[in-house]
């Protein structure tokens, strides 16, 4: 049998150990290197485990981010885990199944065609052999490498994979520790930070005589040029000094912002790096029919519950640490060189943190934490960032200004696009972005600058993510202004750029409809060969009532959005009805999905959801605001998020994956669910308000205009 | 100085400061993990318990106010293998993501539930206003609370 092309990850970690390991207690241990951050994933790769092997659920056990026993898979991004982790899985337990079958065919004296798996017992003619899994484990070399070969179950053959199986990491997070945060090594100490305000700032003087009698308790302060930690095994006591730190720290060198840095608007003609992308092919000169749009998004945060926490512990040469990052073997590579460790010295550990939508203040912590324990050997230290540090030191959702520039055909369709970007970078994480963990640039040599770049488009890009519409466009180019100094630290969050390119799109193609005099469902679908997508716009369009839609500017608005996560993961198509007086409510979203074959419905329902819910929230609520000294929302009264008053009721679904593969769902929902709200607006008011969030004060404002 | 409270239905005594938070000594001195810190500024409710039956916001709570007074903590409701009414309704609707917030929002749900057995849907979201929770599993937990407030008037513990 011809070997298929395997997975990223496969070639990566060849060994079919790294992914699997017989137990003797008859469970067997499958390694991924994702991460649980809330979104399943354990239980969605236990489930393609148990599958493939024929094995019930509960033999399986998942370790997930380890870089001891696990496969290293990067970081736990772009809706990939269940794309690359999973079908990794699924082939390494596929060939295992085949090479157990055949040793247990030789010690039976038959073929391996007669033997059957049952709940991991080995069957001849419907009877019990003897033999399973684990009596012939010792006999199979894991040592080789996958080869791909061994045969797949059909999808029609599946019991486990596309059941709705409970979360396994559910049970312990409703019943109390669950986190890393949770977790007091014996004789642990606790630790908070004193931050640098920027990179450059240097520390000119701390009172800390003035610091301990704040802290009132035994207090251990480690300082490395520009790095502060307080240190105590009295966890009330770090608070207590961190809380009083900053106003006995001066700094030299502290930079100052301008509030007009904090706004979308700022960006244009700032130095940045340009790029064309795509074929550009010479515009009709002078367009015929030219249409506009220019829209901006702010800098969002995470805003994670939980502030960021790591352990770490530097006994004998080793450097062991657990964090809720998103990719172990990353973060050990990170923080070799800052630590002057050999990779080998340092053991990462993955535990459950809050809800990650990508690069926060995870492994910033985890240095942190390494660094104070390098400083004290011997002893586990904890260390957590205080709130107000979360808020003003993790990196942000970089804001965005988008402009589309169209020429029209005769009937009214787009002939010719040209999309205009202007963003900072998208990708900051260390080693595979152009950022450092944090705590680096205090320290006394810190790294040299690298100027900012994207991911590339061949890994979905960064603020061109989703830039190129999914739609029949004859002449598409893109011009992306990578801005190179920002005010703020930004780095990935859940979607990069598909949020704001999809939102100016959607919005574009609606202003078109509504100039053609024609309803935005039926001109989408005149532009819209690509028959996954037109399925989901028609079925969207039946569940939500759209021929029933009411009138514009009557107060209450019905809009659609439609896309592709990085034109190849997970389709989308949203509907959002709105009432807008004064402010927005969202009162009802529909999505239907399509992402082909999925693995746990309910999951990955969960995860169209909330992508939801955080679209509503930034759509309508979110900004960072700035200060002369940097991130001004510091707490949820500054940063205020959607409430469960504000929670809009969901219909949400998958269609039928119709045999093709499975899609990345993480982050499908955001791009649509945002533009089918400012439709939905343009709808209600009949005006559009192209700047995100869409507040009391924008919609005051637009509705002055009319 | 020692001070003496119920937690769980159990007598302890614990030494710590009177200004102590109530998170703090669950936490640090008594073990209970389950009550998390999410701000230490009343605005998130992921450190929310009961104190005498009303929800408190652990994270700003001197313990020197809770001397003498029942406090109830997620660990008090059940376990994985024995889970009150609200944990079960909670994993029957997959009511969560990352699940940092729910052990808060369980106990404001537990304090509605005993005061109110049949609340609206309307009752349920004012309940739980004040709670926080960034990965979006708003409508599932509201289900949820529904969910176990049937469950109890069904003749399960309250």
């Amino acid at each position: 049998m011809n070997a298929r092309p395997l997975p990223a990850s496969l070639v990566d970690n060849p060994r079919l150990d790294r992914w699997i390991h017989f137990q003797p207690d008859r469970t067997v241990r499958i390694a991924t290197g994702k991460v649980e951050m809330g979104q399943g994933v354990v239980t969605a790769i236990g489930q393609i485990a148990a599958e493939e092997l024929d094995l019930p659920l509960d033999r399986v056990v998942v370790l997930s981010g380890d870089t001891t026993n696990g496969p290293d898979e990067l970081y736990t991004t772009s809706s990939l885990s269940v794309e690359v982790s999973g079908s990794s899985v699924r082939l390494v337990c596929a060939e295992v199944r085949a090479k157990a079958l055949e040793r247990a065919a030789l010690r039976l004296n038959c073929s391996r065609d007669d033997l059957t798996v049952v709940d991991g017992q080995f069957m001849q003619n419907g009877a019990a052999t003897g033999q399973n899994y684990w009596t012939v484990a010792g006999e199979i070399d894991l040592t080789q490498a996958a080869t791909g070969t061994a045969p797949v179950k059909p999808a029609s053959a599946y019991r486990v994979v596309g059941s709705s199986v409970p979360r396994l990491d559910l049970p312990a997070k409703l019943s109390g520790a669950a986190f890393v945060h949770d977790v007091l090594p014996k004789d642990v100490l606790h630790a908070r930070t004193l931050r640098q305000p920027n990179r450059g700032a240097t520390l000119a003087s701390l009172d800390e005589a003035a610091i301990r009698r704040a802290a009132k308790g035994e207090l251990q302060i480690v300082r490395e040029a520009n790095f502060v930690a307080f240190v105590s095994p009295i966890e009330s006591v770090v608070q207590a000094a961190a809380a009083a730190a900053p106003a006995h720290a001066k700094w030299d060198n502290a930079r100052r912002l301008e509030p007009a840095q904090q706004e979308a608007a700022w960006l244009k003609g700032q130095p940045s790096d340009d790029r064309r992308i795509g074929t550009w092919p010479a515009p009709a000169t002078p367009p015929k029919r030219p249409a506009q749009i220019t829209v901006s998004r702010p800098y969002i945060a995470h805003a994670s519950m939980s502030p960021s926490c790591a352990l770490a512990e530097f006994r004998d040469g080793h450097l062991t640490v657990r964090s809720h990052g998103q990719g172990m073997h990353p973060l050990r590579k990170n923080l070799a060189p800052v630590l002057g460790l050999r990779v080998e010295a340092i053991t990462a550990q993955h535990l459950h943190g809050a809800g990650c939508y990508g690069h926060n203040g995870a492994d910033d912590a985890a240095l942190d934490a390494a660094l104070v324990a390098m400083r004290i050997p011997n002893r586990w230290i904890r260390l957590q960032w205080r709130r107000e540090e979360e808020f003003g030191f993790e990196p942000v959702g970089p804001a965005m200004l988008v402009t589309l520039h169209v020429d029209l055909d005769e009937c009214g369709r787009p002939a010719d696009w040209t999309t205009e970007i202007w963003s900072p970078t998208h990708v900051q994480r260390p080693g595979s972005g152009s950022g450092y963990l944090l705590a680096s640039e205090a320290l006394p040599n810190p790294p040299t600058e690298i100027a900012p770049f994207d991911p590339s488009e061949e890994r979905g890009g960064g603020g061109t993510r989703n830039a190129v519409p999914l739609y029949d466009v004859p002449a598409h180019r893109i011009l992306h202004h990578l801005v190179m100094h920002p005010p703020v630290r930004t780095s990935a969050l859940r979607g990069l750029g598909a949020l704001p390119n999809v939102f100016a799109i959607e919005s574009l193609i609606d202003d078109l409809a509504a100039r053609a005099g024609e309803d935005p469902v039926a001109y989408r679908l005149s532009i819209l060969s690509e028959p996954r997508a037109r399925r989901l716009v028609e079925l969207v369009a039946e569940r939500a009532g759209w021929a029933s839609r009411g009138p514009s500017g009557a107060g209450r608005g019905l809009g659609l959005a439609v896309a592709r996560y990085k034109n190849r993961a997970a389709y989308a198509a949203v509907v959002a009805a709105v009432t807008v007086q004064e402010t927005v409510k969202v009162d009802r979203v529909w999505c239907v999905a399509d992402a082909g074959l999925v693995v746990n419905p309910d999951g990955a329902r969960n995860q169209l959801e909330g992508g939801i819910v955080q679209a509503v929230s930034w759509t309508l609520k979110e900004q960072v605001k700035l200060d002369a000294g940097g991130i001004a929302s510091r707490d949820w009264e500054s940063y205020p998020i959607l409430r469960f008053s504000e929670v809009p009721e969901m219909q949400v679904e998958f269609v039928d994956g119709a045999g093709n593969p499975t899609l990345g769902v993480g982050e499908c929902t955001v791009g649509p669910t945002a533009a089918a709200i400012g439709n939905a607006v343009n709808h209600a008011l009949g005006v559009r308000i192209c700047d995100m969030p869409l507040t009391r004060e924008r919609i005051m404002a637009a509705l002055l205009k009319t | 100085m020692a001070i003496a409270f119920t937690v769980n239905g159990e007598a302890k005594r614990v030494e710590a400061s009177e200004t102590a938070t109530l998170l703090d000594v669950l936490r640090n001195h008594l073990g209970l993990m389950g009550t998390r810190y999410g701000c230490g500024l009343e605005q998130c409710g992921s450190c929310m318990v009961l104190v005498d039956g009303q929800p408190a916001y652990a994270c700003t709570r001197e313990v020197g106010t809770v001397a003498d007074r029942k406090v109830t903590t997620i660990e008090g409701l059940g376990t994985p293998a024995k889970p009150h009414p609200l944990q079960r309704a909670f994993l029957d609707e997959q009511a969560g993501q990352c699940g940092y917030c729910l052990s808060g929002i369980v106990m404001s749900a537990k304090a509605l539930l005993d005061r109110n057995p049949t609340p609206s849907r309307g009752d349920i979201v004012a309940a739980l206003d004040r709670h926080l929770c960034r990965c979006g599993a708003h409508q599932r937990i509201l289900r949820a609370v529904e969910r176990a407030a049937q469950a109890m008037s069904n003749g399960g513990p309250a």
